[in-house]
């Protein structure tokens, strides 16, 4: 006799209970701290608000802890909690030419105002697994410059000022559009993309970036500027009248240099990308800019040559709390639709098999 | 009646009021335009997308103090995800939750209608993965609302056509293709076509909500809804050779179960809520044992 | 429609790419039953021209005035897009170079041709299949291939498909880009008898782009000869090939190779 088997609710409840256990760990083992998290593993802390859109990095370092070091179920829960939060203002543009660098280069110049500043980078390391760091110890001082007064020039400025590179302004007077409130609408103007551009996959982006580079829609980018540090968020409520600083956050910055281009009227001048990131996301800038570049294709009369410069295949597929839900969404019941499939081929089957019976008599 | 919310510091029904408010907004369109795809604002929430943010969003717009609630998955009460969403509204809301279908206000579901007939006052809230019915066919979103602004849905019968050259019947089983009101092409969800003509005229009120996809549709009460077919292949729902093994219904849509290793297997009506209640009307079948009654 | 409207009429149609010139200062008027050639060399403008006409491209300057089974003589730059792509479909056809631009590949014969049916409400499949045999056979397809999509056809086949596709509306005006480019010579000459043969049963009216006069020869009433995007002679087909007047279409017709 058959007995339908019920208690999901309890199964539900033991997986949570087990999961609990299993981010624990052993309990032998000292419990991490959500300041550890904060200090020892910033880079995940950076990725995690950036790609939630949210910036607090002990919320991120929380949903890290929470999500056991799955840096994409952490974005989700970070997200999560941002739907819940009241919007008191928006803020000004941050000013990043005023930025209190950590770290400034550029591959177009070999020096330039301000100079070279490689600040705190993994990019000459070599890459030998450190076994010093499996025990805990001392760390030598690092030198560190003072940090420069005067805002540093931008490349692009530089080169502005022989006109040699296109001028970023709005092509309208639209408000600025909120991904996080709106849904996408096609075609996308350039804030938008811009915003699901930070918000997206890092690994997707990146993904798209390089294929950009070899060869799927290339447009000859050089880095012309990457500056990481501090910059103030600047509010200006109605009631006060004037401009309020509620704080600092850092961000990393990339403008890259592209294929230049002319048209009848004018003469030809270098194109732009731009990415921009939460705290030290330098990898995820550099890609957000090439893609920027590469979906203006049609917009520069380029040839669409790849997916990273179709805007409706990049802006659909760029945002991993989508993709995770709905690819994930598979280990759902869907026994009900099966069953529909089933009975078709069943019935098919049989109608073919009938066929050729008859054929055969 | 309404113990009111367990968790601290969230709004009733999780979402802020200005969402709600826009989330109904959406709704009114949609409900102004049957079968028309109305792009909202969804939510990151705090279950995944892909797993009914869609219909949580639609239910959290429309549900009030007073309501009862019932949530269903594969048309069972208590498959994992309707136990998961029924617990997060019974959190958020502190609303009554029901299994029956003829006592809940609000049904919310994933790939079934009940076999019940729903009455008037009543919602039916569907969860949907993929709202646009020209999706499989042309994959940009640019042209597909020209095709629905325009009317433009041959190509889905060039479809339904290469179905019968190829099959000699129409190859779709469920998220069958609909028009409503006579206008727009819509898709109903993974609903098995059995369930679509109960669409057709439905006293109830029924939304659709795509959290992911950021759309909302809907079909008040006592609309036209048509599958699409031929005239010389006329649409048909699926029929078992079978009745339920536990309650002996001929008319519901059954589940197969598998039941050792050597392909022994029965069938049993979907819709747990249905079976159940006949059971305790005393319809037992080769399988079942009495129910006491509710 | 009455006698004496054209049933499509151009005027001062243009279009510039920059400050390049597509085509410019094109005027004609075509009748029903008229096959009008337009030809020239590559890079003269015809086929600028042609998409200006067909609403595949919006010109810079002039007026394309189509004469309506409904509301008569209307530009087709000032009807709402939705009027203009049910045009497109019914009315009109738009025969494209290559084939495989106009179908859809991964779908049977008979969807091809029946598309159109489905697109303005027909809902007999078994009524759709008959006018798809029909046409096949119009078009000398032999009807077994109607279930086989067109990816398997060869270059002609899907070129007689695509001719088919467009005709089962009974469209007034066809369009012809290069139709018999790209096939063998042989495959050529059935492709012109047959289009002749059609054009004459079912009295279309079309307009044809080709670079091959002899192609224009045979299936065109009147010739347009274009060159940097001007038109620098018309007149009869006959006229125009046998008793050039501008240079350049002498040079045209100087450089056929004689049998």
């Amino acid at each position: 006799m058959y007995v339908a088997v019920k208690g999901g609710e309890k199964a539900i409840e033991n997986a949570h209970r087990l999961l609990a256990e299993k981010r624990r760990g052993d309990t032998a083992v000292p419990e991490l701290t959500i300041t550890q998290i904060k200090e020892q593993m910033s880079l995940a802390v950076d990725r995690v608000m950036t790609e939630g859109s949210l910036y607090d990095r002990d919320l991120a370092a929380l949903a890290i802890k929470q999500a056991r070091g799955d840096l994409m179920e952490a974005i989700f829960l970070l997200r999560a909690f941002r739907t819940t939060l009241p919007r008191f203002a928006s803020s000004k543009p941050i000013e990043t030419t005023k930025i209190k660098a950590h770290r400034r280069i550029s591959a177009t110049y070999k020096d330039l105002p301000g100079g070279q500043l490689l600040g705190p980078t993994f990019d000459y390391t070599h890459r030998l697994l450190d076994f010093a760091l499996m025990a805990e110890g001392e760390l030598p001082q690092a030198e560190v410059c003072e940090p420069q007064d005067e805002d540093l020039p931008r490349v692009t400025s530089l080169l502005n000022a022989q006109d040699l590179i296109e001028r970023e302004q709005a092509t309208d007077d639209e408000p600025v559009s909120d991904l996080t409130r709106e849904p996408l609408d096609l075609p996308a103007g350039r804030d938008v993309r811009l915003q699901n551009l930070a918000r997206g996959d890092e690994g997707f982006i990146l993904a798209m970036g390089y294929s950009s580079q070899r060869g799927y829609g290339n447009n000859h980018p050089f880095a012309g500027e990457i500056r990481m540090g501090d910059v103030e968020v600047v509010i200006e409520p109605e009631e006060l009248g004037f401009p309020v600083s509620i704080g600092d956050i850092t961000v990393t910055e990339c403008e890259m240099v592209n294929q230049f281009k002319g048209t009848e009227a004018e003469a030809p001048k270098f194109t732009r990308g731009y990415g921009l990131s939460f705290g030290e996301a330098e990898r995820k800038a550099m890609a957000m800019a090439l893609v920027d570049r590469s979906m203006r294709a049609e917009e520069l009369g380029e040839e669409v040559m790849g997916p990273a410069q179709d805007q409706e295949f990049v802006l659909y597929h760029s945002d991993n709390v989508e993709a995770s839900g709905f690819v994930q969404h598979l280990k759902l019941p869907h026994y009900v639709d099966f069953q529909g499939e089933l009975e078709m081929v069943r019935n098919l089957r049989a109608e073919q098999a009938e066929k050729f019976r008859k054929a055969g008599e | 009646m309404n113990q009111g919310p367990t968790i601290e510091g969230y709004n009733f029904a999780y979402l802020d009021e200005q969402t709600k408010r826009m989330i109904r907004r959406a709704i009114l369109k949609a409900v102004a335009i049957p079968g028309f795809q109305v792009p909202f604002g969804s939510r990151e929430m705090p279950l995944p997308y892909g797993w009914g943010t869609g219909g949580i969003q639609v239910t959290a717009g429309v549900i009030g103090q007073n309501d009862t609630l019932k949530v269903i998955d594969q048309g069972a009460d208590d498959t994992t995800n309707a136990v998961s969403i029924r617990g997060f509204f019974a959190r958020t809301t502190g609303v009554s939750t029901t299994e029956r279908t003829e006592d809940a206000t609000i049904i919310q579901t994933r790939h079934r209608i009940p076999e019940r007939a729903l009455g008037k006052g009543q919602i039916l809230v569907y969860q949907v993965p993929i709202p646009e019915p020209l999706r499989w066919l042309e994959p940009r979103e640019t042209e597909t609302r020209k095709m629905h602004a325009l009317e433009e849905y041959g190509i889905m019968h060039v479809k339904l056509y290469e179905d019968i050259a190829r099959f000699g019947r129409i190859a779709t089983s469920y998220d069958y293709p609909v028009v409503v009101n006579g206008r727009y092409l819509m898709r109903p969800s993974p609903i098995p076509k059995f369930d679509n003509p109960k669409m057709h005229n439905m006293p109830a009120l029924q939304l659709f909500g795509a959290g992911r996809e950021k759309r909302i549709y809907a079909i008040p009460p006592y609309t036209d809804v048509q599958s699409l077919d031929f005239e010389d292949y006329p649409f048909e729902i699926q029929t078992w050779d079978e009745n339920c093994a536990l309650c002996g219904a001929e008319d519901s849509y059954l589940d197969e179960v598998i039941m050792d290793d050597h392909g022994g297997r029965m069938f049993m009506c979907s819709d747990t809520d249905y079976c159940e209640d006949r059971r305790s009307q005393g319809h037992i079948g080769p399988l079942g044992t009495p129910q006491a009654a509710e | 429609m009455t006698n004496h409207t054209p049933l499509l009429s151009v005027q001062g149609l243009g279009k510039n790419y920059g400050p390049q010139i597509g085509c410019t200062d094109v005027s004609f008027d075509l009748w029903p039953g008229e096959v009008l050639g337009i030809v020239g060399e590559s890079g003269s403008g015809k086929t600028t021209l042609l998409n200006c006409m067909s609403a595949q491209l919006e010109p810079s300057r002039g007026k394309v005035v189509y004469d309506t089974r409904m509301d008569g003589a209307s530009d087709i730059y000032e009807m709402s897009e939705s009027e203009r792509r049910l045009l497109m479909r019914t009315d009109w056809g738009l025969v494209r170079q290559n084939p495989r631009d106009g179908l859809r590949l991964s779908v049977s014969a008979g969807a091809n041709v029946g598309e159109r049916l489905m697109a303005v409400g027909a809902r007999h499949y078994g009524d759709i299949r008959t006018v798809a045999l029909d046409w096949l056979n119009k078009v000398e397809i032999d009807q077994d291939r109607i279930d086989h999509p067109p990816a398997t056809f060869s270059g002609g086949m899907q070129q007689r498909l695509q001719i088919a596709r467009n005709l089962v509306t009974e469209p007034r005006l066809v369009f012809m880009d290069e139709p018999t480019g790209g096939l063998d010579v042989s495959v050529q000459a059935r492709l012109l008898d047959l289009l002749r043969g059609l054009v004459n049963r079912l009295g279309l009216s079309v307009i044809i782009v080709t670079h091959d006069l002899a192609v224009a020869r045979l299936l065109a009433h009147r010739l347009m000869v274009m060159k940097n995007g001007r038109v620098v002679e018309q007149g009869l087909t006959d006229q125009v090939l046998d008793d050039p007047q501008h240079a350049y279409t002498q040079l045209l017709v100087s450089s056929i190779l004689l049998p």
